[in-house]
């Protein structure tokens, strides 16, 4: 008598039949997507107002360098008075008043540049003006000090140390980029999925507790047995959520995208200052990201990636199933989710601090071993190359311990779900092990 | 007799408490065995340890000549005393849930469905949900659920408990029925009126332990004092009441009674027999009440649980 698959069907079914699930399935990937294209309409619109900026450049020096654009208006006023310019600027509604005095000295010219404005100016406008100001005035110095500033960029080299694995797979800046991406998406994926689906373990145990259909249950199935159904039904339930959340976000992506024409790589003014510093070299850099994600351990990541994904989320599940078991209702869990949450978010600090800093120091290295950590840890460390018997090592460690979670869990799954009234303390739960 | 369970020696510790100590009972094949005791005597523990739900520390279990092993959930159906039904589920899907985790085909399981359901009348409640069911209509669907795979065994907690009195006599028929059909009833409950009706055997648990045990009837013979209770007309009533005490143990004693009677319960000593007893009373006046005193099941738990704890 197999009852496994009969019990993951309820289960299943139970979850993805539920309303709010339902609800939560299509809702979260609309408002998402909502978010994301109110966002992205609203800054569109930010950039289509164009500033106007009066300049008073009374040492006449920096008047080659104002070049308007399609969002900024500068507007060189003529020769006169700081106060008539600021009138000025206040009547004509311009953005603000850049005045730049006239000095002997070009220290003094610069100390004396001031932006007069209604409200203070953005951050990276301020940024750009700034630092427009500060090239020229470089250059004119180096020109005072008798060198030529062409000369100077002809001199100037760039060094970026080529990076190479011994055993001579060429790795790059870029790469390390990717590999942290890679692992930090991967850990932080499964960090969620334990969140969420391990409390939904924890609510139908507790749930199957308060409807008092648990005995009933048990009089039939072994709670080993129920226990694992559950996690099991539920982990599919959840898969099949985030499969879900996945599609429609790609599909709802391309429709705003191309319904509203906005275009999410380009845009903002910063992003576009970015690219102007790749230079032209956009299509180079694309070719260079393949290239790196083709050098990245695909196969051993997706492998790797999907044992401990499956083996960590597990060893979770089976310990939110047995605070479920032990407790009468939601509202007593607290003391218990603490001691499930610590190594969780240990393992995602670890992963986020320690492993970018040193993938491969002592401290990476033994929270890739322990189980509670593993799975985080160990898919940040992966991209940067961790030696195959280290993974298995890990791997198997991880499961053991599942193996020995289950045990345990079941234990306090056996006689937890069959005490009602109060809530347990430690020392109870300590001592149900031994029934 | 034959036995369909044998539970020998069996003990239960939780920690240091004590669940059941070292309790044996044997179940006839055909009948409805009463469990008996007072709350927290170790009742539900022994029940759980027969649906193997816990496993006993000591003793052994036999099932129909067989130790009790995982297979035997399918020749037990078991309403326990803290029941319910998953709340959001429909009452079809959840009883075919059921009946297959006791091992039914889906198909069967269908079919028994639908006769239950034309019996007890509820068969428009298939698509319903629980949460939308009175108490006493999941009653009704949990009833039927541990019934459904014709167990061999039946274990009822306190079956009756949130029925209405038409109900509560529905499903005792149906339990008649089903034992009538062959199968064998353990029966728990505290409603004595119950166990005097339906009950052929019963045991007493308190404490842990077992403290009575036997044949509702013996225990009845066993525990009634030869005490009867007499109505007589006679010309002097004070005479009478006087020879009666010199003879006998009396006790003043009230029933319905049309006539104006001496109302006595006698004890008799074993010297005298029923008949001599009945020909000194008819010797004494006219007797219109003559009834041998039999305890009741509640007269014999109260009073075995009150000489227990003493």
């Amino acid at each position: 008598m197999n009852h496994l698959p009969l019990i993951i069907k309820r289960e299943y079914l139970t979850k993805v039949r539920n309303k709010s699930f339902v609800i939560m399935t299509f809702l979260s990937p609309i408002i998402f997507v909502g978010i994301f294209a109110l966002v992205a309409y609203l800054s569109n619109l930010n950039n289509d107002t164009v500033r106007k900026i009066s300049v008073l450049d009374e040492s006449g020096l920096f008047l080659t360098e104002f070049k308007s654009t399609a969002q900024t208006h500068y507007i060189l006023l003529p020769n006169i008075s700081l106060d008539e310019a600021k009138k000025d600027a206040q009547t004509d509604e311009t953005y603000g008043l850049l005045y730049i005095p006239d000095s002997e000295s070009l220290e003094s010219i610069s100390k004396g540049i001031t932006f007069f404005s209604e409200e203070s100016p953005s951050l990276p406008f301020m940024n750009s003006i700034n630092k427009m100001l500060e090239s020229k005035v470089n250059t004119l110095k180096l020109k005072e000090a008798g060198m030529d500033s062409d000369v100077i960029k002809d001199l100037r080299i760039n060094i970026n140390a080529n990076q190479e694995t011994f055993k001579g797979e060429e790795t790059s800046k870029l790469g390390s980029g990717l590999k942290l991406i890679f692992g930090g998406a991967a850990g932080y994926l499964l960090f969620m999925f334990i969140i969420i689906y391990g409390n939904m373990i924890m609510r139908s145990v507790i749930e199957e507790k308060t409807s008092r259909v648990i005995e009933v249950i048990i009089s039939s199935v072994k709670p080993r047995l129920l226990l694992l159904g559950k996690i099991f039904g539920t982990t599919l339930a959840g898969i099949t959520q985030f499969l879900i959340w996945v599609i429609l976000i790609l599909v709802l992506m391309t429709v705003v995208t191309s319904v509203f024409g906005i275009d999410p790589s380009a845009g903002s003014p910063s992003q576009q200052a970015i690219e102007s510093t790749i230079d032209g070299g956009t299509q180079q850099v694309l070719n260079d990201i393949l290239i790196e994600i083709n050098n990245l351990p695909i196969t051993n990541l997706i492998i790797m990636f999907v044992l401990f994904f499956v083996g960590g989320y597990l060893l979770y599940a089976s310990l939110y199933a047995a605070v479920g078991a032990a407790v009468d209702s939601e509202t007593d869990t607290q003391q218990f989710m603490m001691p499930i949450l610590m190594p969780l978010i240990l393992a995602v600090y670890v992963g986020f601090f320690t492993v970018i800093d040193n993938p491969h120091g002592t401290v990476s290295q033994v929270f890739s071993y322990i189980p509670f950590t593993s799975p985080v840890v160990m898919l940040m460390r992966i991209p940067f190359g961790v030696p195959i018997w280290q993974q298995v090592v890990s791997v198997l460690i991880l499961f053991g311990t599942f193996i020995g979670m289950v045990w345990f869990a079941a234990k306090i799954y056996r006689v937890g779900i069959l005490m009602y009234g109060k809530k347990p303390s430690y020392k109870e739960i300590f001592k149900w092990l031994k029934y | 007799m034959e036995k369909l369970l044998v539970v020998n020696n069996v003990s239960k510790n939780y920690g240091d408490y004590t669940a059941l100590n070292d309790v044996s009972i044997e179940v006839e094949k055909g009948s409805i065995f009463g469990l008996l005791g007072p709350n927290g005597a170790g009742k539900t523990t022994l029940i759980r340890i027969i649906n193997q739900i816990t496993m006993p520390d000591t003793g052994s279990v036999i099932l129909d000549g067989e130790p009790l092993k995982p297979d035997h959930v399918r020749y037990i159906g078991y309403l326990p005393e803290e029941r319910g039904l998953y709340k959001t589920m429909k009452v079809g899907e959840q009883a075919l849930y059921l009946a297959q985790l006791k091992g039914l085909s889906k198909q069967e399981a269908k079919q028994r469905l639908k006769y239950w359901f034309d019996r007890l009348d509820i068969g428009d409640w298939w698509d319903k949900k629980i949460q939308e069911l009175s108490k006493g209509m999941a009653q009704k669907i949990q009833f039927v659920v541990t019934v459904l795979h014709n167990p061999k065994l039946l274990i009822f907690d306190e079956p009756f408990s949130g029925f209405d009195p038409i109900n509560a006599n529905l499903i005792k028929d149906e339990i008649l029925k089903l034992r009538d059909d062959g199968a064998t009833v353990i029966f728990s409950t505290h409603r004595m009126e119950s166990v005097e009706e339906m009950c052929d055997h019963i045991a007493l648990i308190n404490k842990s332990n077992k403290i009575l045990d036997g044949k509702l009837v013996d225990i009845k013979r066993q525990y009634k004092n030869n005490i009867f209770e007499i109505g007589l007309i006679t010309p002097n009533h004070a005479a009478t009441t006087a020879s009666l005490k010199e003879k006998f143990e009396i006790f003043p004693t009230t029933f319905k009674s049309i006539n104006e009677e001496l109302k006595y319960k006698v004890k008799l000593p074993d010297s005298v027999s029923t008949n001599e007893f009945v020909n000194y009373l008819t010797s004494q006046g006219q007797l219109t009440h003559f009834v041998e005193v039999i305890p009741s099941a509640s007269d014999i738990f109260i009073e075995t649980i009150q000489n227990n704890q003493l």
